[in-house]
């Protein structure tokens, strides 16, 4: 009888244990800082720069999304993640939100249980090859070593085509991107494929870029974005609308450098005013301070001025905005209407 | 009459249980058993109502969906269209076969330096202390990607051999050293080999029982037995003798038509095509574990050396065996029992510590089940539960196989 007791006892602390983690807003602010997982380096996207400050374009979404909820887009404290151990990390609770040129597919939001809360850049999967090998196109890789990065969509999409296209290859599985860039330039692969994004980012990083050339085919699509845990709503709600508010800001000419000054007062463009917190009350209905999008545009500018200073055409790494324009431009980066 | 001591109270009080030692005992095991158990009972109940919280919930079933991925070295069949379950398989093979390698090499290793360290020569002796200190005492992982990255990157790649490269292939072009790995020619099998293969093997079955008997005659007569060496050499020269005639009566184009031939590796394309391709992952892997291993097993070797006493070598000189057969017949023999134990632990490292694969990319059971199948799936609990149960099965496997050895050279008291 005792014994029931007691591990019934047990069982309700096990259960209350976990009912508490649900909150995450809640413990985020406890804590005083976001968990952001990010690549354990991808120039571009998220790398450490030489006095160790994490710089790049998913990186610059978790300093918003501290800035939204904290104020304080430095808030953050980065958790580098390889391609294997970053569901595990966000499931754990190890991160709040992961940032890390991830792919949103089906099974990873039904059955890994992940949210994305929006797309970031829309990707495809490309190729890359040393110039010297000769090759035109993807469908002449017949025979070839080709460098993969394991626990990916690229490694699943990798065996597809080749297995489309009947021609076949030789895997050779790797952890990080850092490796797959240091087997490539040995010789020990023929050819590197990823993202196209971060074939550019990689590429980019060589000593003679010019020398590789990126194969015409794109074989898949990789919308990339944020995600958090599934089950708490409220949290991803927060990480959505901090990404839509960025897309905002840019769409209606908000940036890091007049925020400051239209904030001040209500303009005459009453989206901007919502968005800005001078009318309405939109933070308070998730629990944030009036000016989190203030905050979150503060902390890096807007979607905008995030890429171009990242991975825009004047960086080294030099990616077009295509796709990822805005939808008035002929893009796919769309925010829902604040409101 | 009256009884001098008075019967004690046939009660039971409750201070007994601790206060009384006939008790006390069970009362710590009752109490302790109560703990585990709900210890044990709290982790599960906890386990399950995250993974409820989450929405996960425990099942196998992932292991018979589609895989998806591709594995570069596969010793049963399998494709990107086969199961997660099969491609722990293919994992398993992979772990196994490089731990088998592992043990035998860094087994000859071990017993090599472990002998020759104690050798009067100093440099010899110095230089195996150097061996084994280096590396006992630097972590494994460095020596795999040390290896890997000396293969990769001091070896031409495979289009260096083209018409005009730098590099060429060795042994009358029969292997290539790549940096990719190494390719050599693979034996291809022809109607005739089967019979072949009985043959060899009754060979070798007559050899060592006519070895055998020769020994039993010889604690009977005396009579020195035919020397290992002879028995080894007319095996051989018999069975080139079969496999050449064999070649010549087998039906074909040619007149010489041998039951088994060699597959060269042939460059084409991008890479060697043909023949049997060693990756440098399982080269660099192999060599790393044995070398690592090789270490502990060298010391455990000269401490079962050291511990037969110096008597028993004197003894033996003093009968008039040379060193080697000292050695051999009766240092090894004793020494045997007190390096068995140990090395069971070392094997069991070995096959565990096979898990670094992934550094390197070898696709072993870590890589495929414990990596890319959790990762895709994201089935971490079972994944990671099954993958513990296996190596707790393949340690518990090896260490009972040992303790058989063992229990054979054990000393035998009568
Ligand atoms: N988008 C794909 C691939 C992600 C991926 O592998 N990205 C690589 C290169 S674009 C990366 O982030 N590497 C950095 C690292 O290794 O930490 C996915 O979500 O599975």
């Amino acid at each position: 009888m005792k014994k029931t007791v007691l591990l019934g006892a047990l069982t309700v602390a096990g259960l209350a244990a976990t009912a508490a983690s649900a909150a995450t807003l809640d413990d985020v602010r406890a804590r005083g800082k976001l968990n952001c997982g990010v690549s354990t380096g991808l120039p571009g996207f998220s790398n450490p720069d030489a006095n160790g400050n994490w710089q790049g374009f998913d990186v610059d979404f978790c300093r918003a999304l501290a800035g939204a909820v904290f104020g304080d887009g430095s808030a953050v404290e980065f958790v580098p993640l390889t391609t294997q151990t970053r569901f595990t990390a966000l499931s754990s609770g190890e991160i709040d939100v992961l940032a890390r040129n991830t792919t949103w597919t089906y099974s990873r939001d039904t059955d890994l249980k992940l949210d994305f809360i929006g797309v970031n850049y829309y990707d495809g999967q490309g190729f890359m090859v040393p110039k010297s090998l000769g090759v035109s196109s993807a469908k002449d890789l017949d025979g070839a070593t080709v460098c993969i990065q394991t626990g990916t969509t690229t490694e699943l999409n990798l065996a597809d085509f080749f297995r489309a296209n009947n021609i076949s290859y030789e895997p050779v599985p790797i952890e990080t991107n850092a490796e797959a860039q240091q087997q490539y330039l040995a010789g020990a692969c023929d050819v590197y494929t990823t993202d196209a994004s971060g074939l550019a980012a990689t590429r980019a990083t060589f000593e003679a870029p010019a020398d590789h050339v990126l194969l015409p085919e794109i074989i898949s699509k990789e919308p990339l974005g944020p995600a958090v845990r599934h089950g708490d709503n409220e949290w991803a709600d927060i990480a959505r609308w901090t990404l839509n508010a960025l897309i905002s800001a840019e769409e209606l000419g908000v940036t890091s450098a007049n925020v400051a000054e239209l904030a001040a007062a209500p303009t005459t463009n009453p989206e901007v005013n919502r968005l800005l917190g001078t009318e309405g009350e939109l933070g308070a209905m998730m629990g944030l301070d009036a000016k989190w999008a203030v905050n979150a545009i503060a902390a890096g500018g807007n979607y905008g001025e995030i890429f171009e200073r990242n991975i825009g055409e004047n960086t080294p790494i030099g990616l077009a905005r295509g796709l990822n324009a805005q939808w008035t431009e002929g893009g796919l980066i769309y925010s829902a209407p604040v409101r | 009459m009256t009884t001098l001591t008075e019967q004690p109270e046939k009660g039971f009080r409750l201070s007994q249980l601790i206060y009384d030692t006939r008790y006390r005992s069970l009362t710590i095991q009752v109490v302790a058993t109560i703990l585990l158990v709900s210890i044990i009972y709290w982790l599960i109940a906890n386990t399950i109502a995250n993974l409820a919280a989450l929405g996960k919930e425990f099942d196998f079933g992932f292991l018979s969906s589609r895989a998806g991925y591709d594995i570069n070295q596969t010793l049963i069949e399998y494709d990107n269209s086969m199961s997660h379950g099969r491609a722990a398989l293919v994992g398993i093979a992979n772990t196994l076969l490089v731990a088998f390698l592992g043990c035998i090499m860094a087994t000859i290793i071990g017993v090599i330096v472990g002998v020759l360290r104690l050798s009067k020569n100093w440099v010899v002796a110095r230089l195996m202390a150097v061996y084994v200190e280096g590396f006992r005492n630097v972590p494994l992982l460095l020596w795999i990607i040390l290896i890997f990255a000396l293969m990769t990157e001091s070896t031409p790649q495979p289009r260096d051999f083209r018409e005009g490269g730098s590099a060429s292939m060795i042994l009358w072009d029969s292997v290539a050293i790549t940096n990719r790995g190494i390719f050599v020619p693979s034996p291809v099998f022809h109607s005739g080999a089967t019979l072949f293969g009985i043959i060899t093997l009754l060979g070798i079955v007559a050899a060592y029982v006519y070895r055998k008997k020769s020994l039993q005659k010889q604690l009977l007569t005396g009579e020195p037995p035919v020397s290992l060496w002879i028995v080894m050499v007319s095996l051989v020269a018999g069975l080139a003798a079969v496999f050449v005639l064999q070649g010549f009566l087998l039906p074909g184009e040619q007149s010489f038509n041998p039951a088994i031939t060699l597959n060269s590796p042939e460059l084409g394309g991008f890479n060697f095509t043909g023949g049997l391709q060693l990756r440098n992952s399982l080269i660099a892997l192999w060599f790393a574990l044995s070398l690592y291993t090789g270490a502990f097993i060298a010391e455990i070797v000269r401490a079962g050396i050291l511990s037969v006493s110096k008597g028993q070598t004197e003894a033996a000189f003093a009968l008039g065996l040379r060193p080697n057969r000292t050695m051999n017949l009766v240092i090894l023999p004793q020494a045997l029992r007190v390096i068995i134990p140990p090395l069971i632990s070392q094997f069991l490292n070995l096959t565990k510590n096979s898990s670094l694969a992934i550094a390197v990319g070898y696709m072993d059971v870590r890589a495929t089940l414990g990596g890319i199948t959790i990762n895709q799936t994201g089935r971490e609990l079972e994944g990671m539960l099954l993958l513990g149960s296996f190596y707790l099965l393949i340690s518990l496997l090896i260490s009972s196989g040992m303790n058989f050895y063992n229990n054979s050279v054990k000393l035998k008291e009568r």
